[in-house]
């Protein structure tokens, strides 16, 4: 059972005549050539895109929050754009209080050989809330759980945010905001002291266990343990 | 459910680019015609017989792991129905403590976090950092580093090799895998003095330039190192043991495996012809001969090949990086960022007002932020630095292939048995310290 | 080796004034021998000094040549827990449950810094050394420590191993941590063994 196999090839959308890729060199800090998906996304959504910055040498767009989804859609989707690969998925926040948090993506098009950042600006004392763009790259699925984990940001439209690095009941906040002090907010003998309150043999979550009907057949005592709320190994 | 007879012909064209200029990639798995088989999961087991599932907790202390990873397995039997990994026990806060270093400091941390391929963090990073300062370093500077990214490569699948020959039965590959680390771990070391946390680059060059007889050092690596991959291969790759160990498993598909952010030997090995050194080169590595391994099906057996294969290409790169090694300086003439040689800074004003001003503050960017992605042997290993004009950036994002590797395995592993999980995960080639941070 | 005060001997040996009779020392010296020799290593592998541990234990060093080859990744069947990197309060109720079910006699080695210390993560995630969790025998610093670091930590163990007794029988005290707040030493003795020294205490200005 053979299938006809051909491998998915960088720059393969490029015309033959393109130059081949080389190593940048005294790139500027600023201006050159914007990424012409900059361009692009200024014509299709003229007015979710707010600027568009060139930094060394890398392209970014600065959009509207509701649009998010739409524009990531449509950069997936649309033939001329092609940004099939999701590379990373941050945020960004500011020692300036006056400075919005960003959440910033990061998009090639292996087809074409483009890389694009997009950055949504959440103004402080906004909600920090993003659409999710889950529905368009399955990789963003732990990459938007750790930035909801690490700044607070939700992204409406994720299957399961939870956290992912700290355990699921971590009290001190989320470690990489500003205000949130680099050794933590508690004492270490409190910080030991939450952590080992987890019981690691209570070691299923409530959710984990609904997704077998094994709840039945756990031992009496775990049953009552995990009835009466007792804080799993998250 | 038929089975599929398989021959694995290995053959590479020898110049890697056609004649556009542009990077020919090979497939690796040939069947007897000629043409790349896909290979169909393994049936499932006995479909008729029907039971409660098992809920199975692998980790996070578990010797088959590679690391502290947690994943919570629902049985049927011995088929996996659903998997869920649990990470973030090896969480330890390196992207806060980034907030808190200076950039040359920063480069000890970036050892520790994907700590098989140290000195290729330490490269990955300053070639981020010197775009965020705007320096472009020497080029005994950058030959070197080429050096440094392949000797990290190969290292880093050695340890591949070697953990995943113990998961998956085969004792032996461990032992002459870690035989060939210590000569490059005696490599290392006579360069910049640590085996593993090698902390070997500065912005602006590195810190330290190689000593005398180094090169023939690396020269012997290179000229013995190919019978170390040959005898590997001749005992895995035909190996009806471990082709049957790992063919068919975990296979990810050319475009699932782009929707999930797979990078590195994971999405090549299923087809897509990504390699950042050849689609977004850096270090000059357009200018090098070698060749990408890419598989066809993206299972476990092609996943071994493309990385066996990639160190004979890693040895390739580093044969030519050694002759063209050219000689020079190996930090740019930047007051900013270079220390001023000591004889200066202690008798010269300026000099001293330079050294002064870089060790009680340290070299400060312009503000701006950058993000260098380079090819990592997990992957596309980025760092995104964002500067607002000061000594320390004000985010450091590392942007961990291994992480978004991991999250691909409950899709993986989903209709496979108990063990394969475990070949799965060695096949995956994490590293926690890269994935938790 | 100057700081710390050895002991003359280092294994048991027969004094005619003290409390021990020959038989009873002959037989310490053969228990103790025997328990040396063979210590299954619990290695309890994390990060960086986990690599330089299996080091160790490949055929440059051979951690075979000391009786530790076989690694017992069940707690059951170990006597030495190797803590071998760093080790988060995510992982702390973890190392914990896994040094409570190894049997005595059990020790453990202190691997690298941020096992014994936090070594260079002083932030809010790491356990700013494993003895605020389990009591620890010996801790063998470095950063990660070469092989060579490791096995002499391995060969001080295995001498204070040498220098016990079966009369002795606080050696074999589980420890006992209190049932609320799960720690067996004191919250200000925690405390004061996490503060921050060195370097560690100028380095937290974020920014300039």
């Amino acid at each position: 059972m053979s299938t006809p196999f051909t491998p998915v090839v960088g720059g393969s959308a490029l015309p033959s005549d393109a130059p081949a890729p080389a190593t940048e060199r005294n790139v500027p800090h600023r201006g050159g050539p914007a990424n012409p998906s900059a361009e692009a996304l200024r014509a299709k959504f003229g007015a979710a895109v707010l600027r568009v910055d060139v930094v060394w040498g890398e392209t970014t767009v600065i959009i509207e929050r509701t649009r998010v989804q739409e524009i990531v859609r449509w950069l997936h989707d649309d033939p001329s754009q092609r940004y099939e690969y999701l590379s990373d998925l941050t945020g960004v926040e500011f020692r300036d209080a006056e400075q919005p948090i960003e959440v910033v993506w990061h998009l090639r098009s292996i087809a074409f050989r483009r890389f694009l950042r997009l950055k949504v600006q959440l103004q402080r004392g906004q909600p920090l809330e993003v659409p999710s763009v889950w529905p368009v790259y399955k990789g963003a699925d732990w990459l938007e759980r750790e930035c909801y984990d690490m700044f607070g940001i939700r992204f409406a439209g994720h299957p399961d945010l939870r956290r992912i690095l700290m355990w699921e009941q971590y009290k001190e906040g989320f470690p990489l905001r500003k205000d949130f002090p680099l050794r933590g907010r508690f004492s270490r003998a409190e910080q030991l002291r939450q952590a080992l309150a987890a019981n690691p043999e209570a070691r299923y979550s409530m959710e984990e266990l609904s997704i077998a009907d094994a709840f039945e057949d756990l031992p009496q005592e775990m049953r009552n343990r995990l009835r009466s709320g007792e804080k799993t190994g998250e | 459910m038929a089975t599929i007879k398989r021959t694995v012909e290995v053959e590479l064209s020898t110049t890697g680019m056609d004649a556009q200029g542009r990077p020919v990639r090979t497939p690796l798995a040939v069947a007897e015609d000629g043409s790349t088989v896909a290979v169909a999961a393994p049936p499932s087991m006995e479909p008729e017989l029907e039971g409660e599932h098992m809920l199975i907790n692998l980790g996070p202390q578990h010797p088959a792991t590679h690391g502290v990873l947690r994943l919570v397995l629902e049985l049927d039997g011995e088929t996996v129905v659903r998997c869920i990994p649990h990470i973030g026990y090896l969480h330890c806060g390196f992207e806060k403590i980034g907030e808190y270093r200076q950039y040359n400091q920063i480069v000890p941390w970036t050892d520790r976090e994907d700590y098989l391929n140290s000195i290729g963090n330490n490269v990955s990073f300053i070639l981020g950092a010197e775009r965020l300062f705007g320096i472009d370093c020497t080029p005994r500077a950058t030959v070197l580093r080429v050096i440094a990214m392949e000797l990290s490569r190969i290292a880093s699948h050695l340890v591949w090799l070697g953990t995943t020959c113990i998961d998956i039965g085969a004792f032996t590959p461990f032992l002459w895998a870690f035989q060939e680390r210590e000569n490059i771990y005696a490599l290392l070391e006579r360069w910049v003095g640590a085996r593993l946390t090698t902390s070997a680059t500065r912005v602006g060059g590195m810190a330290a330039d190689v000593p005398a007889g180094w090169t023939e050092q690396l020269q012997t690596f290179i000229t013995l190192f190919p019978k170390t991959i040959d005898e590997v291969e001749r005992m895995l790759t035909k190996n009806g043991i471990w082709v049957g160990r790992t063919i068919g498993l975990g296979a990810m598909t050319a475009e699932e495996a782009l929707n999930y952010g797979l990078s590195g030997p994971m999405l090549r090995a299923s087809g897509v012809a990504y390699d950042v050194r050849k689609d977004f080169p850096y270090l000059d590595y357009e200018t090098y001969d070698f060749d990408v391994p890419v598989g066809s099906n993206g299972d476990v057996y092609d996943r071994y090949l493309v990385r066996v294969e990639e160190l004979r290409q890693s040895t390739r790169i580093l044969e030519q990086a050694l002759r063209r090694l050219p000689d020079g300086p190996v930090n740019v003439d930047d007051h900013r960022v270079i220390l001023p040689p000591k004889s200066k800074a202690t008798s010269e004003m300026e000099s001293m007002i330079h050294h002064f001003k870089q060790v009680m503050e340290g070299p400060r960017p312009p503000i701006g932020e950058s993000y260098v992605a380079t090819e990592s042997p997990k992957g596309e290993k980025g760092y995104y630095m964002v500067s607002d004009g000061t000594a320390k950036p004000v985010r450091w994002r590392i942007r961990p292939p291994s992480y978004v590797n991991l999250s691909a395995i409950p899709k993986m592993v989903e209709g496979h048995l108990l063990s394969d999980v475990i070949a799965i995960n060695a096949s995956i080639d994490i590293v926690m310290g890269e994935i938790d941070r | 080796m100057g700081l710390i005060n050895r002991p003359e001997t280092d294994v048991v040996s027969y004094d005619p004034k003290g409390g021990d009779g020959w038989v009873t020392t002959r037989l310490d010296f053969l228990v103790n021998w025997g328990r040396a020799n063979s210590l299954w290593p619990m290695p309890f592998g994390t990060a960086c000094c986990a690599i330089e541990f299996m080091a160790s234990a490949a055929s440059q060093f051979d951690l075979a040549r000391f009786g530790m080859e076989r690694m017992s990744f069940s707690p059951r069947q170990a006597d030495v827990l190797i803590c071998a990197g760093r080790v988060p309060f995510k992982l702390a109720p973890v190392i914990r449950r896994i040094w409570q079910q190894m049997l005595q006699p059990k020790w453990c080695i202190s691997m690298g810094a941020c096992a014994s210390t936090g070594g260079m993560f002083d932030n809010y995630a790491v356990v700013q050394g494993i003895d605020t969790i389990i009591p620890v025998d010996v801790y063998v610093p470095g950063c990660p420590p070469r092989p060579e670091g490791l096995i002499y930590g391995i060969m001080m163990l295995q001498e204070k191993v040498k220098r016990e007794r079966a009369a002795d029988t606080s050696l074999r005290n589980e420890m006992d941590p209190d049932p609320t707040s799960q720690l067996y030493i004191p919250p200000s003795a925690i405390n004061e063994l996490s503060e921050p020294f060195g370097n560690s205490i100028h380095q937290q200005r974020s920014g300039l």
